[in-house]
């Protein structure tokens, strides 16, 4: 299959997005994530609070922003999956494409779970079922954890969202690119931002809020002289923006040859950054009422991610007036938050055995949503299912997504040698001109500065089990999890394409590959 | 809140949605390409 009539032959196969504005939701969707609630407003708090503006912005614009626009050459070139994105642009690549794809499947069978969390805790905070005592209900009550370990004892009261989570995901994914994974985008951004907006002035309005923000900007400045901050930007800017796992790889292949993919690149980084500030407002007015309420600081009641939503929000819905509607709002909005990211991620498998397999869209996502149902019940609708999440979510963050986002920019810049014709390509409809300070950054700053970040997880892995768990689970849901995806993605690497499909870019991108010039 | 705090706040709603509605502005008015649009969901 060649030529430009075959080119877009191949685009009605695989779908497309109905425009550009559908494509930016559909990629804002997928930035905008649990992290960026979570997770932002306590790193920046952590540091250097105001100060942290400026590390933040550098990594922004010389990390994060240049690595989104890699992604979307690389897929709006080749007009393909993350491994067919990677054959296309040089044979010896494709394990990358794989390995992105073992990592967004394990990514999706967990992540699953936390919305499935979200979906519970959205309807328990009209009654405030968690009572006086959130943390000692969200272990002990709702997901009954005991020990550490495996455990087959069910719980009934996260299998029964998460199965109809996973139904509902079946659903998207079998309707298309356009009519599943845009339209979801369309309806559901504008709600969360609606949703999280509310929020937020809701808390604006608390009792104490002012000590919260006050906590969160007052600048720090001497710690714009310390490694880990600089490393806690560029860590929390690339983890937010769903580069380099295969995600934006994907979703940019879907788009029209004609789009300015530099021009929309830029908007969904900086839509992405602009809604984890809104979210730092929001999180640290509602815990400056809750520190004022307790009579503490504010260092006392700040933490992130699962104790955060689960455990401080909770806490804060019980003493803030009108508190069930911000429980509605604040775990509405995780909920349609997870799913546009969720739906992200689940594509980027469902893409790739379509093309590997040439199969149908609805036979594709059929082959890919039942298994990742199935091991999603299997591992995290369990009494140890909160234990194993969070080993996985730590291992597959840094030993897979740093790694293979490494491994891919120096593989792109230094074995295939493809940034010239990446570059030309964007430039050939983009408003921004990637010129030489792109394929620097791309190629050295970003690898090494990324590699800082891998060593500062490394040693610490390295030097403390991760949160004292046993060797054993650390070793099966960590280490032998992570080692085992590039594994299997070497192995798929190693299965052949069917004779249908071209392994040469479509001939209407801007510039032949490198290989085909050799 | 402090001085600080609000200077340090405002400066990132300037540098963070300013540079989103900058960046929507040269979308819309710069970009090279007229956008095409899919007629029916492929």
């Amino acid at each position: 299959m060649s030529g430009a009539a075959n080119a877009g032959e191949e685009d009605v196969r695989r779908g497309a997005f109905s425009s550009r504005k559908v494509f930016i939701l559909a990629a804002i969707g997928s930035a905008v994530g649990l992290g960026n609630i979570w997770r932002f407003p306590y790193v920046a708090y952590e540091n250097g609070g105001g100060a942290f503006v400026l590390p933040y912005l550098v990594a922004l614009l010389t990390a994060g922003l240049p690595f989104l626009l890699l992604d979307y050459a690389l897929g709006h070139r080749a007009r393909g999956s993350a491994p067919l994105s990677f054959r296309r642009t040089d044979r010896r690549t494709e394990p990358i494409g794989w390995w992105q794809v073992g990592i967004c499947f394990v990514i999706a069978v967990y992540y699953a779970a936390v919305i499935a969390w979200a979906m519970r805790y959205t309807a328990f905070s009209f009654d405030r079922a968690w009572g006086d005592k959130p943390d000692e209900f969200l272990f002990t009550t709702f997901l009954q954890a005991g020990d550490p370990g495996v455990s087959l004892d069910v719980v009934a009261g996260v299998t029964i969202p998460l199965a109809v989570l996973w139904i509902a995901v079946l659903g998207i994914m079998a309707a298309g690119v356009q009519r599943g994974i845009g339209a979801t985008a369309v309806v559901f951004i504008p709600i969360l931002l609606v949703t999280f907006g509310v929020l937020v002035a809701r808390a604006l309005f608390l009792p104490g809020a002012a000590v919260g923000l006050d906590a969160l900007f007052t600048p720090n400045w001497s710690a714009l002289g310390q490694t880990s901050v600089w490393v806690a930007a560029f860590g929390q800017i690339f983890f937010s923006l769903s580069v380099g796992f295969g995600i934006m790889i994907t979703y940019s292949s879907y788009v029209s040859r004609r789009t300015d993919m530099t021009g929309s690149g830029l908007v969904v980084g900086f839509a992405n950054s602009g809604f984890e500030l809104l979210a730092g407002i929001g999180v640290f007015a509602a815990l400056g009422f809750m520190a004022q309420a307790s009579g503490v600081g504010v260092d006392e009641v700040a933490s992130s991610g699962l104790g955060l939503a689960f455990v401080a929000f909770p806490a804060i819905i019980n003493e803030a007036p009108a508190g069930a509607l911000i429980g509605v709002l604040f775990f509405g909005s995780l909920v349609l938050a997870g799913i546009t990211s969720l739906v992200s991620v689940i594509e980027v498998v469902i893409s790739a055995v379509r093309d590997k397999f040439e199969l149908t869209r609805l036979a594709a996502t059929i082959w890919v949503v039942t298994p990742s149902a199935l091991l999603s019940l299997a591992f995290f609708s369990t009494t140890s299912g909160v234990y194993v999440l969070d080993i996985v979510d730590h291992f597959i963050n840094r030993y897979g997504i740093l790694v293979v986002a490494v491994v891919s920019m120096l593989a792109v810049t230094w074995l295939a040698r493809a940034l010239g014709v990446l570059a030309d390509h964007m430039n050939s409809t983009g408003s921004v001109p990637l010129g030489a300070w792109w394929k620097v950054l791309i190629g050295a700053v970003t690898p090494v500065v990324l590699v800082v970040v891998l060593v500062s997880e490394l040693i610490g892995d390295l030097g403390t089990p991760y949160e004292g768990y046993p060797t054993w689970m650390l070793w099966t849901f960590g280490w032998g999890m992570a080692i085992g995806v590039l594994a299997v993605a070497l192995l798929a690497s190693r299965i052949r394409w069917r004779p249908q499909t071209s392994l040469e870019p479509p001939e209407d991108s801007a510039v032949a590959a490198p290989e085909a010039r050799r | 809140m402090s001085g600080a705090a609000i200077l340090m706040m405002v400066l990132a709603m300037l540098v963070l949605w300013g540079g989103l509605g900058l960046a929507v502005w040269n979308l819309m008015t710069r970009s090279k390409a007229p956008e095409e649009h899919y007629r029916r969901d492929l």
